[in-house]
């Protein structure tokens, strides 16, 4: 172990590393003050001591981070059990995409884990949410994903996409710690890796074109418009559509910070800026009311018991 | 702190204390001093400083002028790819929806924030003249891994600034786009590999800790040391003042 060089790999992701340390030098008082109690045997817990006190904030966090990291919390639960589940399906997923899918869950159970570092003892429940808190069909809505892999791509559209939304709408409240906003911000690009991923299996892989007359079943990498409501528009319409005010409009929106990117921009040589194209340039964030009224659509009773998404 | 990592203590086994002799500038300045510690580390990214480079400013117009460099150098890789040989001559059906597509993204992304850079009553920065001379359009593999470049570069840029971000708006704008370029970022890594979508290099890979299976986020200097590689003398970069 490399006590510097792990310090300086923080360095490249939160350039304020030592100042964290600075800050609180009682950290190093502490250290030094084990004098040559400190053995390799017991580092790596003064280590794990010193992160909490740069980074573990748990005491001390507003009422807004908790809430926002609880609810990203809740929808990680929510994919990763879908993933698992789909991996744990025999027959289920294609073996060339196995290596995909077990990524995603593994980036799912990362970012539970990282969420619940953050939040210690304030996370929504001291236990993880099992399998049987969720309804992956929701209320029999949809077909069963883990019926067949078109099904199964389709609904972990739905549930990345308003995952993406759903970090985009938290980030504001995140501001007040540089930290969790970092970290909340480099999670949420990893989902869209995942969005783009799964949309490119569901129009058939790399040397398939997207269909823009049916957005619903051969997607771009991209949100287009609002992909005409999405994988079952009757369940997934809201995860394109708007939020609960005027600062969470649709997907299809064209107009950011009151600038009409369809009509003030000059399209390059040869092409057109659609309305499509605009949109396309440009997620949308949703609010945590209009997430959780989409995620409630897939919890079970039991997960309902639980609170998840209320 | 200089207790632990004294050269004489045997309670330490030498995995842990060789590679720390290495880093013995920071045993001395870190372990007494953080602060002169940070400071020399900053002399050094300094070091290449040039009066020549063009400074994105300061607060939420630098971290837009920051973001509006960028985008305008992925709009003109795009608009050479698109009139380029590989495009124009080998690309599949699939492969030029894909290019148009990034394309439009990235102008309309550069006419945004030439136009809210002026909204805000700030300069935006010159028209960046880019330097492509290592990047071969006629050929798929150079292109891809170009564009791959610039999707995860801009990704991790956009993460790592949005902690300069005051305004909550702006915040929320730069989240727009950064999504967007990490579908960007994710589809041309599938047509270079399939399933590398998500890759050691641009995440990282541990499930647990702080940072467990999230980008790697990049500091202003960071994303410039490689931007400033695709941009002509007087046009490359620096961001001594986002902070």
């Amino acid at each position: 172990m490399d006590l510097f060089k792990i310090i300086s790999d923080i360095e490249k992701v939160d350039p304020e590393v030592y100042d964290r340390f600075d800050t609180r030098r009682r950290v190093f008082k502490h250290i030094s003050g084990m004098g040559k109690a400190v053995t390799a045997a017991t580092l790596p817990g003064l280590l794990g001591t010193m992160f909490n006190k740069a980074y573990g904030q748990s005491s001390n966090l507003s009422t807004e981070i908790v809430q926002t990291l609880n609810l990203a919390l809740q929808l990680e639960y929510l994919e990763y059990h879908y993933y698992d589940t789909g991996l744990k399906t025999s027959g289920l997923i294609p073996s060339a995409d196995i290596p995909a899918i077990t990524i995603i869950r593994d980036d799912e159970l990362g970012h539970i884990n990282a969420l619940r570092a953050v939040l210690g003892s304030q996370a929504f429940s001291p236990n993880d949410p099992t399998r049987a808190a969720f309804d992956y069909t929701a209320g029999g809505k949809l077909p069963d994903p883990f019926a067949n892999s078109a099904n199964f791509y389709g609904t972990g559209q739905a549930f990345v996409d308003t995952g993406v939304r759903a970090y985009k709408g938290g980030a504001p409240s995140l501001m007040s710690n540089k930290a969790i906003l970092t970290a909340a911000l480099n999670i949420h690009s990893v989902e869209a890796r995942h969005s783009s991923h799964l949309r490119l299996l569901r129009r058939g892989g790399v040397s398939a074109t997207a269909d823009v007359t049916n957005l619903n079943a051969k997607p771009k990498s991209w949100i287009s418009g609002t992909d005409n409501g999405g994988p079952v528009p009757a369940v997934t319409a809201p995860v394109y559509g708007a939020g609960s005010d005027a600062n969470h409009p649709a997907e299809s929106n064209v107009t950011q910070a009151n600038i009409n990117v369809q009509t003030s921009s000059t399209a390059p040589t040869g092409l057109t800026i659609t309305a499509a194209a605009a949109s396309e340039a440009f997620d949308e964030p949703l609010d945590a009311a209009a997430v959780k009224a989409i995620a409630r659509n897939f919890r079970s009773a039991v997960g309902a018991t639980a609170g998840l998404f209320n | 702190m200089s207790n632990i990592i004294k050269p004489d203590d045997n309670t330490l086994s030498k995995p842990l204390y060789a590679p720390i002799k290495r880093r013995s500038f920071f045993i001395y300045a870190g372990a007494t001093a953080g602060v002169t510690a940070l400071a020399l580390a900053g002399c050094s990214d300094d070091s290449d400083d040039n009066s020549s480079f063009i400074d994105v400013g300061a607060n939420d117009v630098g971290v837009l002028n920051y973001a509006y460099a960028l985008e305008q150098l992925e709009a003109a890789f795009y608009a050479q790819v698109i009139a380029g040989g590989y495009y124009l001559n080998t690309a599949s059906a699939a492969e030029k929806q894909v290019f148009q597509d990034l394309a439009l993204h990235e102008k309309i992304h550069v006419d945004f924030f030439r136009q809210a850079i002026s909204a805000a009553n700030a300069t935006p920065l010159k028209n960046l003249t880019p330097d492509f001379s290592a990047i071969n359009f006629g050929e798929r593999t150079s292109v891809l891994n170009a564009a791959k470049a610039f999707e995860d570069l801009g990704v991790a840029a956009y993460n790592g600034a949005g902690q300069y971000i005051q305004d909550a708006s702006y915040l929320t704008i730069a989240g727009k786009i950064v999504s967007v370029e990490a579908r960007h970022a994710a589809l041309i890594r599938d047509l270079i590999t399939f399933n590398s979508f998500v890759g050691d290099d641009v995440v990282d890979f541990s499930t647990t800790g702080a940072s467990a299976r999230q980008e790697k986020s990049k500091s202003p200097s960071q994303v410039l040391e490689t931007a400033n590689m695709y941009l002509a003398d007087g046009s490359k970069l620096s961001a001594n003042s986002l902070r």
